[in-house]
């Protein structure tokens, strides 16, 4: 995995909120769920940008919107220096030729009336980038490239495992050569002795192709595994983006470090010893998010100022960014939570 | 001492229009008062299968209990009637299911739900059912307990709904508590949270508990001891050290090889295994993991390994070679 420092995604202010509708006849917009809510980053070329976060952290969202598969009700999706949100929608689907998407569902995201041959190809059809004439061709090398038999074309997907239709969803977005993949949870719902095929395959594609990844997950053990970078999301916003390692060995933000600290590790002697920091209580609703800092309601550290004012998303030490009002205490091992 | 649950040869099979599926295949194991027994494996495996066949809720048709004892106190519940096995449920062994969104009924209050088992199981008043359940609630952690009893499960958020199950299942002062998959569909924040919750429990109370689920990790910290199931055998079982310290089945070193570490170095390639489980409508004759094993002869695919005792007593492993494997991992 080599990364250039040159971006190829500059996200910057972005938010999608999605209005609450009240009465039969006539609607009143009686409020929003800020589902992604002011988040700005970068995605460097060849890299693999982990996105992680809870249910309903807008995780998902943030990935839809920068496709804009939603439109984004603010901020600008910078894509190699083209902004996608001023694109027409000709414009747009030329650009969606460089960015893919492989989703979470490998059985509802494949058409069940359409074989493999169709799933995958139709991308080409759509973007009409290789000759009728050679279409089968690109086909059959698209399902040896992602480990099936080029011999399933006119197979349908209700014939495959789990993990075999992620390889297709994976082929199927592989089909235009795209820059970047947005990999939208894709192994949450797959055993985890396929998972790790999964993930492989996923590695050994962007070392021969040189494909950009956000990589969207909940599991932080995988993330970590595939990711460079790794940004923490909560209610809507990114607490905390750095480094694979430093996310793990020096988190910063409070909700960092109890989320570290609550992934359990497969060894019974490391388990048992180790101190968790157990957030009380749940995520609050992103209708209605609390006064200050979105995390104040669950936070162990939590002071005065934050339930006052909005902690800025900013680089506490190189490379590493947290939105937290004391995240210059954090940084010294013995202020540590854990 | 007699152990709380003993379990032999237990096999149970589904009569489906494709086929007989060979969901459990004969397992056999002891689990010991206040004991955490975790059960490992990917789905399929008739993890869950069996632990319903414990509590003799598989639906027949088209599943059927084949062979097999279940004795729990000494008592055969394969054999007890259907009203003997009512009280046992509930009562004597409790279970929290998956889903804490669908195995609560929408249509009842949380308190209403939990003072049902009471009332049934101990002939108590409704005010007194009502107290007691107000009390679980508290329990299990679910701030202001006395308003929530009136409360819908939709009005509860998905790590409280399960906090609610396992009050209910706690309510009887169950010997036994099977937990199948009970933090699965939960973020790891409130798995955490369910987890330390069911450690406590289990230490104060002293029950036993199944911990049925696909997560090694969660298993390293609460079980004393590990099934590894594949394919409806048991493959490997021990103390949760010995397997994963000294891990012997081909199949339990390619599920924690596929596991990434939260502290692994850098550029670690996962150890996956290749290919699929088999299908449990056509089992191998052999072992019904050779095909996907490294190590596999001739041995392996005509007969099944038995399960027998590899350096202890306490750890027993299902597998033709597990000597020669074990030497080459400390080589």
């Amino acid at each position: 995995m080599t990364a250039t420092q040159e971006p190829l995604v500059q996200v910057r202010n972005l938010k999608k909120y999605f209005p609450i509708q009240r009465g039969m006849v006539i609607q009143r917009h009686v409020g929003d769920v800020k589902a992604v809510d002011d988040v700005s980053f970068d995605v460097l070329r060849g890299e693999t940008l982990g996105l992680v976060g809870e249910t309903g952290c807008g995780k998902t969202t943030v990935g839809r919107t920068i496709l804009r598969l939603y439109e984004p009700t603010g901020g600008q999706v910078i894509f190699d220096g083209v902004d996608l949100v001023s694109l027409n929608e000709g414009e747009l689907r030329r650009m969606r030729q460089r960015m893919q998407m492989i989703f979470q569902d490998p059985y509802a995201s494949l058409n069940p009336r359409m074989t493999v041959g169709s799933i995958v190809s139709s991308p080409l059809d759509v973007h009409k980038t290789v000759h009728s004439k050679n279409k089968s061709k690109r086909v059959d090398d698209l399902l040896d490239m992602v480990g099936l038999n080029p011999e399933f074309v006119n197979r349908y997907p209700h014939e495959f495992s789990g993990g075999q239709r992620q390889r297709i969803g994976i082929a199927r977005a592989l089909a235009v050569s795209p820059d970047l993949i947005i990999c939208d949870e894709p192994i949450s719902s797959l055993d985890v002795s396929i998972q790790a095929q999964v993930v492989n395959l996923l590695e050994e594609l962007q070392r021969e192709l040189g494909l950009t990844y956000i990589f969207i997950a909940h599991d932080l053990s995988m993330v970590r595994h595939i990711s460079n970078r790794i940004a923490v999301m909560y209610l809507g916003k990114i607490m905390e983006l750095a480094d694979r390692n430093d996310i793990y060995l020096d988190p910063i933000h409070p909700y960092t470090q109890a989320l570290m600290s609550a992934v359990p590790l497969p060894d019974p002697d490391i388990q048992r010893k180790r101190k968790r920091i157990l957030l009380e209580g749940d995520i609050p609703s992103p209708t209605n998010p609390p006064v200050g800092c979105n995390f104040n309601t669950r936070c162990p550290a939590a002071k005065e100022r934050c339930f006052k004012e909005d902690p800025a998303f900013r680089e506490i030490k190189p490379g590493h960014w947290a939105a937290c009002h004391f995240a210059e205490d954090f940084l010294q091992p013995d202020k540590k939570l854990v | 001492m007699e152990p709380l649950l003993q379990v032999k040869n237990l096999t149970t099979r589904f009569y489906t229009d494709d086929g007989v599926v060979h969901a459990v295949n004969g397992i056999s194991y002891n689990l010991n008062e206040g004991e955490v027994l975790g059960v490992v494996g990917e789905s399929g495996c008739g993890k869950s299968v069996h632990a319903l066949s414990i509590m003799r809720l598989i639906t027949d048709p088209p599943g059927k209990i084949e062979a097999g004892e279940v004795l729990f106190n000494g008592v055969d519940l394969l054999k007890v009637p259907d009203s003997h096995m009512r009280r046992v449920r509930g009562a004597d062994i409790a279970m929290v299911f998956q889903d804490p969104m669908t195995s609560l009924n929408p249509v009842y209050t949380v308190g209403f739900q939990i003072m049902e088992a009471l009332m049934v199981h101990q002939s108590i008043s409704r005010n007194d059912a009502r107290a007691r359940a107000g009390e679980l609630l508290k329990l299990v952690g679910i701030p202001g307990a006395e308003q929530r009893l009136n409360d819908y499960p939709h009005q509860f958020s998905g790590g409280m709904r399960q906090r609610a199950m396992i009050a209910m299942a706690l309510s009887c002062d169950p010997k036994l508590l099977i937990a199948d998959e009970p933090t699965t569909a939960l973020d790891v924040t409130i798995q955490a949270q369910i987890i330390d919750l069911v450690k406590r429990l289990q230490e104060n109370l002293g029950m036993a508990v199944m911990w049925i689920t696909h997560d090694l990790g969660v298993v390293a910290e609460l079980a004393d001891n590990i099934n590894v199931m594949y394919a409806g055998y048991i493959v490997e079982r021990g103390p949760a050290s010995a397997i994963f310290k000294h891990t012997h089945h081909p199949y339990t070193i390619g599920l924690l090889g596929s596991l990434p570490r939260l502290d692994e170095a850098p550029g670690t390639k996962l150890l996956s295994i290749p290919g699929l489980p088999p299908d449990l409508v056509m089992l191998p004759t052999g072992c019904p993991f050779a095909a996907r094993c490294m190590y596999t002869d001739e041995q392996c695919l005509s007969a099944m390994p038995p399960l027998v005792p590899a350096e202890s007593k306490e750890h027993l492993v299902a597998c033709w070679h597990w000597e020669k494997i074990a030497e080459q991992v400390i080589a």
